[in-house]
This record gives C-alpha cells, structure tokens and sequence, in this order.
C-alpha cells in the first residue's frame, strides 16, 4: 500500500509539474509581458511609474531572460508561496488566495458533503421503490432540480427571502461581522448565509447523484447475489444496505476526484448572484481582465484539487471493493 | 442416512404463481403439486420458461413481482410432528425469514454472481450461520471452516478469508453449498447448480451434493434441463412444460415408461445425442483449409496492484491441428483448456510467439494467420465467420435483424438496398425463421432464435469456414439439437467446414468428424468422434469421457 501511495504522489507530482508549463504558457500569451501590463494598468488610471520600479520590476520577474529561466524564476516563486501579483486587483495574488480559500472550501465542501448526504438515501429509497408515488416525487424534484439554472434559482431564493421574510441573503456575512474575527456570534451569523448558497448548489449535484444512484442500484437489485442474500432470510433492510448499495457505490465515488473542482468552476454563476467572497467570481475576473497570474494560480489549484480528489476516490475504491484492491479488472 | 428418509418434508398442493402487468396476469405456474421427502432428490426438468425455477423461488416465497395466487406450501417438522403453511405469509415477514436459509437453502446456476463479490467467503457463510443460530462470531467462524471442509474446499483456514473471484468455477459452487448447508436445512434448493460448470466439476459437484445428502438426510429439489443429471440423480422426477406439471414419477418410470409426449421428446433429444447424426462423414475430403503447427502463446500474468507477479500462463502449447474442406472438427475441453484462444489466434486476435497457423483461401493461396497484415484486406474474414456462445451479448440491441445479418454483406460493399433486403430475407428463411422477422430486434426472439440470426449472419458472406465457439453451450437440450441439425443441413448446403469448440463432449458424437482434446493448452488427442467417444487414449480423455452423465438411471456411474 506505502509503495503504491509513493508511487501515486510522484505521478501526481509530475502531473502537477506538466500542468504548470501549461499554465506558464497561459501566462504567457497575452500580448507584452507583465510589466507593460501593469504599467499600462497604472497609467489608465491616471498614474505614472518611475523608471527605477519598472528596473527592479523586469528584474525581480527576469522579463529580459530567456522564457526557461523566467519559467525556473516563476516556479521557484510559487514553491516559496509567492504567486505573483494581480494587477487588476493591485496585490499579490496570495494575498487574495489565504482570504478566500478558507471560506471557499468551507462553502464548497459543505455543498458537496450535503449533495450526498440527501442524495444517497433518496437514490436508494427510489430504487428501492421503483414506481411509486415516492419515487415518482423524487424523479420530479430531481429533473427541476437538474433543469433549473442555478442562477435563476438564486434569485428566486432572494426575492422570496427578502420579500416574504424580510432577510437579505446575499454575502456570507452581514456588515457588521465582515471584517471582525472569528467568533460564535460571526459564525451564527454566517450560518444564517451560508445556507442559500449551499443550498443552491447542492440541489443540481444531488438531483444528478440521485439519478446516477436509482440507476445503478436497479441494476445491482436484480443481480442473483440479492437473490442469494433473501435466500439466506436476511431482512430487506440490512440487505440492501449490505450488498447491492455497497456495489452501486462505486461509480460514485469515483466521482469524488473531480467533484471539488467542478463545483468551484461550475457555482461561479451562483456566487456572482448571491455576491460570495469565494474564489469562483475571483477566477471569471482573472480571466476577463486578462490577470494572467491570477488566473493561473487558480488553474493550479484547481488542478491540485483534481490530482487529491482523484487520488482519494482510487484510495476509497479499492478500500470499498476487494476486486479493485487486488487488482483485478472487470470481474462482476 | 437418518431414520427419518422417505418421510415428507414440504407438500406443494395447487400452487398458481401470476405476474401482475398492465394488461392483466401473466401465469407463471399453475396447478403445481408435488412432495419433498427427506433423504431423497427430487428432479426437475423442462426448458427455460417452463416455470421451474419460479416454482422454487415460490417454496421460499421469493416471488416478487410476481404473487402467489392459490395454493399451499406446507412445511413439515417431521420430528415435531408441526406443519408451517408458507405461501400465505408475508414475504418479508420474520417467520418465512426464520425458514429461508434455516430449513430451506438454495443454491444457484452461476456461482459467481450468486456471491457477493464485495465481500469475502467468510463474511457470506458466517453471515447465514449467525442470522439463525444464536453463536459468538468466533464459534460462527469455526462452523463456517467446518462447512467448507465438508465441500472438500483445500485450506479451509485460508480460503474463508478469500474472495468468490479468487476461486475457480467449481470452488465458487462448493462454497455456494457450504453457505446452503450452513445452518443444517431440512431441504435443499438446487436451480442449475452444474449447468455452468465443465463436465469432470459437474461430476465432482453430483458426487459431493449426493454424499452431503446421505449424510445429512435433507431432501434435495433439484432443477436441470440435462436429462443426464437427473438419470444420475434423481429418485423422483418432476416434469414441466409451460407452467403446468406434465408427470411426475419415479425416476426409473419416467425414463423407461414414460407417459406425456413432453417426457418422450425430452428423452429423445437426449438419447438422440449419443448417436451419429445420419448421412454424415462422406463430404470431407483431403483439402487442407486451416493448418497449425506447435503454435504455443504465454499470456504473461496481469502485474497486480501491491503483489509480486507469478509466472504466466501457456494458453497454448504447441498446438497442431488442420481442418479439412467439409469436415466438422471438434475442439473439446474444459475452461481454461486453451480452445478459445486457439480461435482468437486463427481470427488474428492474438499472435502466437511460436509455430505457425495458415489458411488456405478460396483462390489457393495461403495465407499466414500470425501476421496481422494478412486481415487487412478482409478476404480472410469474409472467409471464415464466427458464431458466439452467447445468443444474448453477440446481437445488439439496438440493431434490428435486417441489420444485424445485413452489416457483413454492407461493410463489405457487396450489396445495399433492395437486394439487400431480399438477401436477409433469404438467408432468414434458410436458418428456418421468417423472413418478416427482419424488421424486429433481437429481443424479441428466444435463445435458440436469437443463435439462429447469429447463424445467418455467419453465412452471410458465403464463406468457407465457419468458428462456432461454444455455439451451443447456452441452449437447452431440444433446442441444442434443432441448432446442431441446423449447421448440419447448411455445411452439406453450403460447402462449409466447421470449426467446434466445446466444453460439451456430450454432443461431440452427434455432430463432429474429428475432434481435438485439449488440456492445458495442449492438444492431448486426436481422432475420429466415434474413436475419441468408444476408445478414449488418453488418460484426460478418458476421464472427461467418463464424467459425462448417461441419461439412463439404469447406468449411473457418477454418484454411485
């Protein structure tokens, strides 16, 4: 197991190594280097920029070397947790990433655990009951909720809220509490927000879960091993739970490895209507504005999200299910 | 045996099953009455669709969606003298659950998927012990060891804690049992239990099902379309066609003074395969159309995940056979015994890493099946077409017949539209369906339909040499025999050779020249059907000879 782990986290390395000479290479195309940016940044807003900034500027980046050594110079800088700066946003993009990443997980993990927590019993309820009148309500709510756009969904959450109950729902904090330090009362007040967002972009996931689930556990209910498990006067219950859930499970967990990063590109609609400090909204700007190393810092990580999550769906396969574990494919 | 064999365990009495649908019931059995009596094995027979196996999920009330209509199922402790109705109670109530797997177990056709595969052999059996019997896991374990000793399963310790798809085919099956006979049942449900198993495991599942019988005195409902096994078996036989009990009997009656016409025709189309079919043999002659010498491929074994990889596996081993223009040559062993890789090599699936296999083509050239550039042209496919064991996974759904038989003839731009349309029909009426089942898809046809299109399209192309893999294996017996007649009547027709490839040696006799006994990858003999059937050499052949069941229970020779 130690030497398989090993030998995943140097592939992942390497992985991670490839991704940044693409995200280099992003950085690059826009016309000019990142000095004639920020300079012509500075100046549409009035400014102007001493030669001697502009010296120590081109110096710190290696503009004037070759592209490999200001690749090594970009690189060693991200190792040492120095992204860059944004101009766009006029400070370093580290900066901007340690004041939301927490909250952006915080939002964007709860959302992800929340989709499975609903999805996997009523996945399993409705296959279990095929037809019935429950099945058939969460078939509805699962196509509404797959077909309703998020943002739209958004919006109807705050008309209602603001209009029927008086609350706001947009911002994770209220005004008073944000830029206070953590405490319970800032917490209660962020899980008075919190939970519009998450709820917004969990119901999509989860309508698709439920389905995925209802569909694979059909499946696994008429296997002759259920048949097999009855035979023995097992009750439904335990069953079920026990051997054709278990099955089923596998396609989605692994799922897991690119849940994260779909989510946070995906709830960037989401965010941008209900005003989220996440850094979804931060990563459309990046992109518009042509803030190139922001937006490759958050390539990056959106990468090094998909390298973990795909890494924890293979550790959790293989521990769900022996015939993975031992290595061997295609058996059922 | 017990003092108490021959007395009776469960009396069915007027069991009707029905499936509810839209437009009103469908009947899956009606009027079905028969005993079980402890210490003896009562058979039955029929093909599918004939309601057997519904018959005994009914004795366990594991019917769904189907209901039990009328009818009683009563369950008898014969030393309590107390009798349980079970069909009126509720199917997942406690008291039919403290019956299932408590006094009545059952056993599957497929070992393998009849076990969870997520969990080991262990975690199965010790689950059944401890659901009924009021044991710490400890004490679980060791009745679970003991039961797999009692299958004869090798390291008992060390396989508990093993996988169902780390055992063979014929472990997986014993340790079926093990988990059936587990909390010691009064009766024993076996459905097909050997249907998918090679002919030596399904004697060594026969003799070990009959010595757990002596020695536990259970009664054993046995269900099988091979009227071999039942003449081994069997004390009392239950017949069933379309739903209905047709006879019933003792086991030396039904065969020798059989009543129904069903019965009768059963019994021939399993007789009839120890004969030669008639007016064969005359059309081969010395013509040379595919010819291997020492042809020898070493799968290396798959590098698994955190283990050490083991030695490969010598899928052939100096492999020499050559078939004739207008012979039928068999290619019979068991799982594992290389035959099928031996038709991949010839369909240029794999490429030996020694020998050589040529074809010798229509015009009189000969070409070399190793080297994969030879396909390219398609003149070897169009040539030489297969037939697939599984008349279900070898039709796509999606396509409908007319597709399916006329994609050879499109792909290789021979013909297209209307002429198209009347080749499939033609070729549909030769293989003895309609040519209006054209326009239908495959799921609308039973197995032996289904393997008759599969059929068809082999034709198709007018070729030379037809591969059936396992072409048969998949069919019930009337049904195996209308197919074998079938290739019989279109190799005369047609001017084919057929290449058979078989676990069956039961059907050797009937439909092959010359048959090639593999083991292990090596072709362990050769000869005439009728010297490899009366006069076996080889010590494998002999005992794979031996361990086909004789349908006459006058001549057990398994159990016995």
């Amino acid at each position: 197991m130690l030497n398989y782990l090993a030998r995943r986290l140097v592939t992942m390395i390497l992985t991670l190594l490839a991704l940044s000479v693409v995200v280099f290479v992003v950085i690059q195309l826009p016309p000019g280097d990142f000095v004639t940016s920020y300079i012509a940044s500075l100046s549409a807003a009035g400014e102007s920029v001493d030669q001697e900034t502009i010296i120590a500027l081109r110096d710190r980046y290696k503009l004037d070397s070759p592209v490999l050594v200001q690749y090594a110079a970009w690189l060693s800088d991200i190792l040492r947790g120095d992204f860059g700066y944004s101009f766009e946003m006029q400070r370093p993009v580290s900066e901007i990433f340690s004041q939301r990443i927490g909250i952006s997980l915080a939002v964007e993990l709860t959302a992800v655990i929340v989709m499975w927590a609903v999805s996997i019993p009523i996945g399993i309820y409705s296959a279990v009951n095929q037809y019935s009148v429950g099945d058939y309500i969460a078939t509805i709510l699962g196509f509404l909720g797959l077909a309703i756009p998020n943002f739209l969904f958004a919006l109807v959450l705050m008309y209602v809220c603001y209009n029927w109950f008086g609350v706001t729902i947009t911002g994770l904090f209220s005004a008073e509490y944000m830029n206070a330090r953590w405490s319970v009362d800032r917490f209660l007040d962020f899980a008075s927000h919190v939970w519009a967002p998450i709820l917004v972009i969990s119901t999509a996931g989860a309508a698709q879960l439920v389905r995925v689930l209802r569909a694979n556990l059909l499946d696994e209910l008429n296997k002759p091993y259920v048949l097999t498990a009855r035979a023995k006067g097992l009750t439904k219950r335990r069953l079920i739970w026990r051997y054709p859930v278990r099955v089923a499970m596998n396609p989605l967990v692994s799922t897991i490895g690119w849940v994260l990063p779909t989510v946070i590109s995906s709830s960037f609609v989401t965010a941008i209507v209900l005003n989220l400090p996440t850094l979804s909204p931060i990563l459309l700007r990046a992109l518009l504005s042509q803030d190139m190393y922001l937006a490759g810092a958050l390539i990056m990580f959106m990468g090094l999200l998909t390298l973990v999550g795909t890494l924890i769906s293979d550790l959790l396969l293989a521990w769900i299910d022996p015939r993975i574990r031992l290595g061997m494919v295609g058996a059922t | 045996m017990t003092a108490q064999t021959g007395k009776t365990v469960l009396e069915v009495r007027g069991l009707s099953v029905a499936f509810p649908g839209r437009k009103g019931e469908t009947t899956a059995i009606s009027n079905v009455s028969f005993d079980l009596n402890l210490g003896q094995t009562t058979c039955f027979v029929g093909e599918s669709g004939s309601g057997k196996s519904v018959t005994a999920r009914a004795v366990l009330n594991i019917v769904e969606p189907a209901v039990i209509k009328a009818g009683a199922i009563n369950l008898v402790d014969v030393e309590a003298g107390q009798r349980i109705e079970l069909s009126g109670l509720n199917p997942d109530g406690a008291e039919i659950r403290a019956v299932r797997g408590a006094r009545i177990a059952m056993i599957f056709q497929e070992p393998m998927s009849s076990l969870s595969p997520v969990h080991t052999i262990g975690e199965q059996i010790i689950e059944g012990i401890m659901l009924h019997q009021d044991v710490d896991t400890a004490t679980a374990r060791d009745r679970a060891i003991k039961a797999l000793r009692a299958v004869q399963i090798k390291n008992p310790e060390d396989a508990i804690d093993r996988y169902p798809f780390e055992y063979s085919g014929g472990m997986r099956q014993r340790a079926m049992i093990a988990m059936a006979l587990g909390c010691e049942p009064d009766i024993l449900i076996a459905d097909e239990p050997t249907t998918a198993l090679d002919v030596t495991t399904q004697a060594e599942i026969l003799k070990l099902l009959k010595g757990l019988q002596e020695s536990h005195g259970m009664a054993v409902m046995f269900i099988t379309h091979d009227m071999g096994v039942v003449a081994e078996i069997a004390d009392q036989v239950v017949v069933m066609l379309h739903g209905s009990v047709v006879e019933t009997g003792a086991v030396d009656q039904v065969f020798h003074a059989p009543v129904h016409a069903y019965t009768k025709k059963l019994l021939k189309a399993s007789m009839g395969l120890d004969e030669a079919a008639h007016g064969r043999g005359a059309a081969s002659s010395d013509e040379i159309l595919i010819e291997t010498h020492n042809l020898s491929l070493a799968f290396p074994s798959k590098k698994k995940l955190l283990r050490k990889p083991g030695s490969g596996v010598q899928a052939l081993d100096e492999v020499s056979v050559e078939l004739r223009r207008g012979e039928i040559l068999g290619i019979v062993g068991e799982s594992g015994s290389g035959k099928t890789t031996l038709a991949r090599v010839l369909m240029g699936r794999f490429q030996p890493q020694f020998g050589e296999a040529i074809y010798h083509t229509r015009d009189g050239v000969a070409k070399d099946l190793n080297d994969p550039a030879t396909f390219r042209d398609g003149q070897v496919y169009r040539e030489m077409r297969m037939i697939f064991q599984d008349p279900y996974g070898s039709l796509n759904p999606r396509m409908t017949v007319q597709q399916i038989i006329g994609e050879p003839l499109l792909v290789n731009g021979l013909l297209k539209g209307a002429a198209l349309r009347d080749r499939v029909g033609e070729l549909l009426e030769r293989v003895g369906l309609p040519a209006s089942a054209m326009e239908r898809y495959p799921h609308a046809f039973s197995g032996g339909q289904r393997q008759r299109i599969g059929i068809a399209r082999a034709i198709a192309l007018d070729p030379r040499v037809i591969i059936a893999d396992e072409a048969t294996s998949a069919l019930d017996g009337s049904i195996r025999a209308q197919i074998l007649d079938l290739l019989l009547d279109l190799r005369s027709e047609l001017d084919l050779s057929i290449l058979f490839i078989a676990h069956d040696i039961g059907v050797v006799r009937y439909f092959c020249d010359r048959v090639a006994v593999m083991h292990k990858g090596r072709v362990v003999e050769t000869g005439t059907a009728v010297q490899i059937c009366d006069a076996p050499q080889d010590p494998y052949t002999q005992r794979l000879i031996s361990a086909v069941p004789i349908p006459d229970p006058r001549k057990r020779h398994l159990v016995a």
